[in-house]
């Protein structure tokens, strides 16, 4: 899981931590339903100035309805809807100051590269001279010069996205929403496109707001990351803290693997909750902020990279489980352990690869421990 | 075995396109023919082309059907594209099964019957406000314009159907108001079902004999009309040669329209 996010917030101050900053969108219990089915329900955002805010879920949990309404291409059933102070809930998109990058591109067959850039600023009544400069500005900044008099036809996937970009970016937009940005483009591109795509935000200091399905592709790129699940909101944090702390068993599932036992809580020390887990036949102590009445049901997520294989029974009498080394997964620089617990349960864990040409630790069907730190799981109440 | 299949398959083929085009073939050939004769071959000889060009009924009447076949396609585009704007863009909306049924129905409708009922309808006017005062180019032209339209929505509604609706968001996104959004880009990206369906309501009207026979007055004949009643006074070799005018005419429009429609689809299929 790559989280190239510490270089990110270092250098930028985390705006929605900041109590004077006022956001620059405002989504107020917005609720849409088709018919009987609510596609976004009861949502509450607040995005800042200057963040890269990916709204990330599944198909169908309503994360491009939420990004249509913003644009003004839906009308929500009911809430409010408030950019850079202004009630835009009922304002039609051409008098938003808000502009869109849909997923299929959308560029307009019958005119060139260039045309499609000026379309926007045509509409607003720039001069001749105006236009001329901007569009410039655009094809440099997206490094299309070459080809600005072809159509969108005589261009590759990534080319088109470049325009469709720069078309999007050429009016000045306060806000910047896209719709699945690299869907379309092959794994390579898409890998090379992302950074493209952040080092222009950063450059623009535009308020990007992304729908993206690719865990990855959000966690790579923003700021902060909303996950959806029919139509609600799951959690709203920074990449790191989605993927540390999640506050779900969905969320937890979404990003990243995960491995999850239910249990009860039997006890609290120190911060520290005592749950047992009657399946797997374990009690595992982790660490959670608030105590909890003992019985509470709850869940432990754990990460595969967090936990430990050996073949030596440890002395502790919490956070072990034995199982039997199922499937061995060679992945190069690491390797995944599939350990079968008693009860049949696959716990996958992953280790690194350290040392070149060390001979495994384990084997198939040899008995093995797992343990972890406290600190290492998360309790789980949803 | 096997070249006997295929020897059987192209004589399926030879067949097929006998029956298609060796009446089309006669036509051509014998428009060029010497004798008065439609049936007897004296000679090659253009002079029945000179004899056409030199009737005035007919050239009064293929002039008469030209305008009409001219306003009708023009009408029926216009209608046949809101129609079909409403039809793809709309939704659902109240009464939409209804409109649907009562927009294409004219394609099933005999139309010896639609004649008819707009012939009635007519004269009911006549008498009751007075207009049409006479039946004619006006009459025809409009009859003309209730089946056409019928097929002309149906065309562009696939096309409008098939287009990315996004491009149209995206002009919205961008500042465009809805009118604009329609002329600046909705028009062009359809514009080849436009032309196919100016093409099809200009050939439909060309053609129709039943329904401008049933609207038409005295004095106003189609082409088609003045060819049916000329037939029955026995076949005159002008009217093979205007056949052949005709079926060359036609040729060339159908190369441009399948041409124009190629491009369109390779560029559709790039993008």
């Amino acid at each position: 899981m790559p989280v190239a996010q510490g270089a990110r917030a270092l250098q930028k101050l985390e705006t929605w931590q900041d109590p004077k900053a006022r956001p620059i969108v405002q989504i107020e219990n917005v609720t849409k339903a088709f018919g009987s089915h609510y596609a976004v329900d009861d949502v509450s955002l607040e995005i800042f100035q200057g963040e890269f805010f990916s709204l990330l879920g599944a198909s169908g949990c309503g994360k491009t309805t939420l990004l249509r309404m913003l644009a003004g291409l839906e009308a929500p059933d009911s809430g409010r809807i408030i950019i850079d102070g202004a009630d835009m809930t009922h304002v039609p998109p051409y008098r938003r100051p808000v502009n869109m990058m849909f997923q299929s591109y959308a560029l307009f067959p019958h005119m060139s590269v260039e045309q499609n850039i000026a379309f926007g600023l045509k509409q607003e009544g720039a001069t001749q001279a105006q236009i001329r400069e901007r569009v410039a500005e655009m094809l440099h900044l997206v490094r299309l010069e070459p080809y600005a008099k072809r159509r969108p036809h005589q261009l590759s996937g990534g080319q088109r996205q470049r325009v469709a970009l720069a078309r999007s970016l050429a009016k000045h937009p306060r806000l910047l929403l896209l719709d699945e940005p690299l869907g379309a483009l092959d794994k390579k591109l898409r890998e090379h496109t992302q950074f493209e795509l952040v080092n222009i935000q950063e450059q623009l200091g535009t308020t990007f707001i992304m729908v993206t399905h690719d865990q990855e592709e959000a966690m790579t790129m923003s700021t902060r990351i909303a996950v959806m699940d029919e139509g609600r909101i799951l959690q709203t944090g920074s990449p790191a803290t989605i993927y540390e702390y999640p506050a779900t068993r969905y969320v937890a599932d979404f990003i990243g693997s995960v491995n999850l036992f239910d249990g009860r809580v039997t006890g609290e020390a120190d911060g520290v909750l005592l749950i047992h887990c009657d399946e797997v036949g374990s009690t595992m102590a982790i660490a959670h902020g608030e105590p909890l009445p003992v019985g509470t049901p709850v869940s432990v997520a754990l990460r595969p990279e967090k936990m430990m294989v050996t073949d030596v029974k440890p002395e502790s009498e919490f956070n072990v489980l034995r199982g039997v080394v199922s499937e061995i997964a060679y992945l190069g620089d690491v390797s995944i352990y599939y350990v079968a617990l008693p009860n049949k349960t696959l716990v996958h864990v992953q280790l690194t690869n350290l040392a070149r040409n060390t001979n495994a630790p384990m084997t198939w069907e040899q008995d093995v421990w797992l343990t972890w730190e406290p600190e290492n799981g998360v309790v789980l109440q949803s | 075995m096997r070249r006997w299949r295929s020897f059987a398959l192209f004589t399926v083929l030879a067949f097929g396109y006998a029956f298609l085009y060796v009446p089309i073939l006669s036509l051509i050939v014998y428009s060029f023919n010497e004798s008065r004769l439609v049936t007897v071959w004296a000679g090659f000889s253009t002079k029945w082309y000179g004899v056409l060009l030199e009737n005035d009924q007919i050239l009064s009447a293929a002039w008469l059907s030209l305008k009409i076949a001219v306003m009708n396609a023009c009408g029926a585009v216009v209608l046949g594209a809101l129609a079909g704007l409403v039809l793809a863009r709309f939704g659902r909306f109240r009464g939409r099964t209804a409109f649907t049924t009562l927009i294409t129905a004219p394609l099933v409708m005999p139309e010896v019957i639609i004649g008819l009922s707009l012939l009635m309808l007519f004269v009911a006017l006549q008498n009751l406000i007075g207009w049409p005062e006479t039946r004619g180019m006006t009459t025809i032209t409009i009859a003309h314009l209730t089946f056409s339209t019928a097929y002309v929505t149906v065309v562009i509604q696939s096309r409008l159907s098939q287009m990315d609706v996004s491009i149209e968001e995206a002009a919205l996104d961008l500042g465009a108001k809805p009118a604009k959004v329609f002329f600046v880009i909705t028009v062009p990206v359809i514009a080849p079902a436009l032309v196919a369906g100016w093409l099809l309501a200009f050939t439909l009207s060309l053609d129709d004999l039943v329904i401008a026979s049933f609207v038409s007055g005295p004095g106003a004949s189609t082409l088609p009309m003045v060819v049916y009643s000329s037939v029955r006074l026995g076949v005159s070799p002008q009217i093979n040669a205007l056949a052949t005018i005709i079926v060359c005419i036609v040729t060339v429009a159908i190369l441009i329209a399948g041409f124009i429609m190629h491009r369109q689809e390779k560029q559709r299929l790039d993008a």
